[in-house]
């Protein structure tokens, strides 16, 4: 990998537009992490299985270990910092919390990005529909079914605020 | 009142916004980074190490045993384990050098370019060629640790039974798979060591720290960052990375940090013992327990560390929650040639437990009662005595709990159902109901609590702030709540205005380590008691009344702060654990009481099992236990939630596989846990029946819902399947084994 010569990337990551001089296989979430500073993006596999690096690029879901620098020119980027902003989705971050969708907390920004993905796409989920799309993010402290709780009563919020 | 209310956790907003700093997130300045070089080989001599390749190796720093201040030990319970192996490696994968640079990739290329030439000698790996000794790997038997436990004389009774049921059980390894990895950094100067990481127990650290680098306490300093899941994986292999870390941070004179990626953490760091258990069982006519004869061996892996205490817990659950007057349990904990098996959720009693539940289900069979009816004859109550002649003074109602479990699950009229079902040949998928009864020693096993002595503190600012101190680490369970909230109650503030310091050794006392269900139990109390005592110290001194009106506390108790601080100086309370009065035991013999009380579980599953592809799921789950009284129901209900999911993995999927001692499937696309898509409805119901020494009369919970998942829902899949099912993970290619042999 430090064989190859480095090239240069530029990116918006949470509006902010990013620029690295970096190799072509340089991963998304190291470029997130070490070079922008947004540790909220967990690394829990590096090799995509555990979900805990997901991140929004171009509004798609995508783990962040496994995309290489070299196709995230021109991307739009979107972490768990991102989304604070955005402020029909602290009311689904706040039922992660008061519904016990919390242990440790790891694999929590992941799952609030694979949350945030589906309700974009489909605000009033099913459970096999919740499961399915959480199905890739691992969460080993609360089994799960405190943060389905949690996802439906946020789609019941954010339902009536829109 | 904050006690019994849902809160909302104190961590819970910087975890969901990602601004929660995990070990990984923090950076300093000059910071470089350490990687580990192991050894390929499962026993052996080391000959030589080369540094090859075109790299910088001047400007990498490179640390071996030899640079250590101390002994070369991972200081445990016995000090057996190396730092870093010098002459002899026991295990694949086992450290032997360390390597420290600023690049990352350059630091990867070197760590293949260190060729360790070793001179294999042979290994052993299983629990039976341990046993017999086919090559001496460790001390002069390869036992780690054995013990018996006896109550009564089970000699005469074999003769005298109506029946004896014998049956040999199999438990696999289960890593813990926390999401976060292990990691630590360590920054080494003249005034001593600091290091921040991921763990569950600073003040082991800490000892591991000052016995390697012969410091006295005063010059380290460890301080706990937010941990991404611990499960017992993260009790004692911390203490090795930090070693390393430091070892690195010296020689380099630099902060370093070490960061385990996924596959080194699964094939380096603790998992759970596998096990055999051996039951053989006399029964009288009347389906009464005549006598118990137990032998429980454990696989310890390469170094004693945990293995002695895993192995005591293990074994003083093996008869579980029944009477019977004539018990011997045989433990022995053996060394293989595979890394050092530890902690992990249970303890030991997960082992047991299966076995145990699965031989009770097996007894019924024989004896033709059904699996409750046999139970129900059996169960201890309050003035029966326990294996290690410990005369239970509580009554835990077990008839009570399997009602409720069994009538949650719908379980009579499905076994009814489900029977119809499955004699017509032509269901594809069969489907059973099945359940286990067990419970679990809360706190540390026998005078454990007594020689720990835990210390907490509660301190108080001007401004009526108050702050626990306690070295019991948050690793997701909820502790900071917990503990907020039994400070808030017993001094009657509110939640809000008290904060729990991060764990550090330089501010925090030492309140054990955040093992054993005991954070809540043991060191909750302690919190409770230290803070009871600043607000005497508060109305002692004259600056508050006793008789307060609750309306303007928060406000009389600011001022009352306020003014003794400026009076008196800093307003702090300590508490120190006094184990009490009934507590005696004998750790020789042992003998006596092996734990403070017990928490009690019924569990029924209910599943289907697929004849084609041999693929057993669970359908619904009912989880049954009383537990003292529950402090926060949303933080206890995932307490068990969460254990049940590592149980189901226990059960049917996670499977360790090793060749020649090395774990092989190292790997999350290869290790597979549950997902959002196999966890099944699971409904918790809590009972509750005060315990006099828990805060409130709460007891420990965190181990608990690991102990009888595997069991119930192997039981099911038994009784879907009509074949005796004996180990665990029940793989598919296990469970078509066990039916073609049927
Ligand atoms: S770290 Fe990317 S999927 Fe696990
Ligand atoms: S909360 Fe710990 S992994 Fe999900």
């Amino acid at each position: 990998m430090s064989n190859s010569a480095k090239i240069t990337i530029s990116c918006r990551i949470n509006q902010r537009p990013c620029s690295f001089e970096t190799y072509p296989m340089t991963r998304l979430i190291d470029l997130i992490r070490d070079d922008e500073h947004f540790t909220g993006t967990k690394e829990g596999c590096g090799e995509g299985e555990c979900g805990a690096c997901s991140v929004l690029m171009n509004g798609e879901l995508v783990n962040s270990c496994l995309v290489p620098a070299v196709q995230v020119n021109g991307a739009d980027i979107i972490t768990i910092e991102g989304i604070i902003r955005e402020n029909k989705f602290s009311a689904l971050q706040e039922a992660f919390v008061d519904f016990g969708g919390v242990q440790c907390g790891i694999c929590t920004p992941g799952m609030v990005m694979a949350t945030v993905y589906l309700l974009g796409k489909n605000p009033n989920p099913t459970e096999a529909e919740i499961r399915e799309a959480i199905a890739g993010n691992i969460c080993r402290c609360t089994g799960y079914t405190k943060i389905f709780e949690a996802i439906q009563h946020a789609c019941g919020k954010l339902g009536a605020l829109q | 009142m904050t006690v019994k209310r849902p809160v909302i956790r104190k961590d819970g907003k910087d975890k969901v916004t990602g601004r929660a700093q995990y070990v990984d997130d923090l950076c300093f300045p000059n910071m470089i980074y350490g990687v580990s070089v192991r050894s390929s080989v499962a026993r052996g001599k080391i000959q030589k190490i080369t540094y090859e390749g075109d790299l910088p190796w001047k400007d990498i720093t490179v640390a071996t045993s030899h640079d250590l201040p101390g002994p070369n030990v991972v200081a445990h319970i016995l000090q057996d384990q190396q730092c870093l192996a010098t002459e002899n490696v026991q295990h694949p994968d086992e450290a032997i050098l360390l390597l420290a640079h600023p690049d990352r990739q350059l630091l990867e290329e070197a760590r293949r370019k260190v060729r360790v030439e070793i001179d294999p000698l042979p290994s052993i790996h299983s629990i039976e060629d341990s046993l017999n000794q086919k090559t001496v790997i460790w001390g002069k038997d390869n036992i780690l640790k054995s013990f018996v436990i006896e109550k009564g004389n089970i000699a005469p009774l074999w003769n005298e039974a109506a029946l004896v049921v014998q049956g040999e059980y199999r438990t696999g390894a289960q890593e813990q798979l926390y999401i976060e990895p292990n990691g630590m950094i360590a920054s080494v100067s003249p005034a001593g060591i600091t290091v921040w990481g991921s763990m569950q127990c600073p003040y082991y650290v800490h000892h591991a720290l000052m016995v390697a680098f012969n410091l006295p306490k005063e010059k380290v300093r460890v301080i706990q960052t937010e941990t991404g899941g611990g499960f017992g994986g993260k009790e004692d292999y911390p203490s090795m990375i930090a070693c390393h870390a430091a070892l690195l941070s010296l020689k380099s004179g630099k902060p370093v940090k070490i960061i385990y990626d996924r596959a080194e953490d699964m094939a380096c760091t603790t998992k759970r013992h596998p096990s055999i258990t051996r039951h053989k069982t006399a029964l009288s006519k009347d389906g009464k327990l005549l006598a118990m004869d137990i032998e429980f061996l454990l696989d310890g892996g390469a170094y004693a560390t945990m293995s002695p205490v895993v192995l005591s817990r293990g074994a003083i659950h093996a008869a579980g929650a029944y009477n019977c007057p004539n018990i011997r349990i045989t433990a022995k904990a053996l060394a293989t040639n595979t890394a050092p098996y530890g902690a992990f959720r249970g303890f030991g009693a997960p082992q047991s437990l299966f076995a145990l539940e699965m031989h009770m289900d097996r007894i019924a069979l024989q004896a033709g009662l059904t699996p409750e009816e046999f139970r129900a004859r059996n169960f201890l109550q309050e003035g029966h005595v326990t294996a290690t002649g410990q005369t239970l003074r509580e009554n835990p109602d077990l008839p009570g709990l399997m009602g409720t479990a069994l009538n949650a699950l719908g379980y009579h009229a499905k076994r009814a159902n489900y029977a119809d079902h499955n004699r017509n040949p032509n269901s594809r998928i069969k489907k059973g109901v099945g359940f286990s009864v067990f419970l679990h020693g809360a706190g540390f096993t026998g005078s454990g609590e007594k020689n720990l002595a835990s210390v907490v503190a509660v301190e108080a600012t001007p401004f009526g702030r108050v702050r626990v101190l306690a070295s019991s680490t948050e690793i997701g369970q909820g502790a900071r709540t917990v503990f907020a909230q039994l400070a808030a109650d017993a001094l009657g503030i509110d939640y809000d205005q008290v904060d729990v310091a991060q764990p550090d050794t330089h501010i925090v006392p030492n309140s054990g380590p955040t093992v054993a269900s005991r954070t809540t139990m043991i060191v909750g109390k302690l919190v409770e008691t230290a803070a009871i005592g600043l607000k005497e110290i508060l109305i002692q001194s004259g600056h508050l009344k006793s008789e307060c009106s609750t309306e303007d506390f928060s406000d009389q108790f600011r001022n009352a702060c306020a003014s003794y601080i400026k009076a008196a100086g800093p307003l702090k309370s300590f508490a120190q654990y006094q184990q009490p009065g009934h507590i005696q035991w004998d750790d020789t013999k042992y003998q006596g009481d092996a734990y403070g009380t017990f928490t009690w579980a019924v569990y029924a599953a209910e599943v289907s099992v697929d004849l084609t592809t041999y693929e057993a799921r669970v359908d619904n789950f009912v989880a049954a236990q009383e537990v003292g009284k529950v402090i926060h129901p949303v933080l206890a209900a995932g307490q068990i939630e969460g254990g049940v999911t590592q149980g189901i993995g226990y059960a049917l999927y996670e499977e360790v596989r090793l060749e020649n001692g090395r774990m092989i499937n190292n790997r999350m696309t290869n290790y597979i846990v549950p997902t959002a898509q196999d966890v099944p409805p699971i409904q918790v119901i809590f009972a509750e029946n005060p315990y006099a020494h828990g805060p409130h009369g709460a007891k420990g919970i965190g181990e608990l819902p690991l102990d009888g998942v595997a069991p119930a829902i192997l039981n099911a899949v038994a009784f879907a399947t009509g074949t005796t099912l004996t180990e665990i993970p029940l793989l598919p290619e296990t469970l078509m084994r066990a039916m073609s042999n049927e």
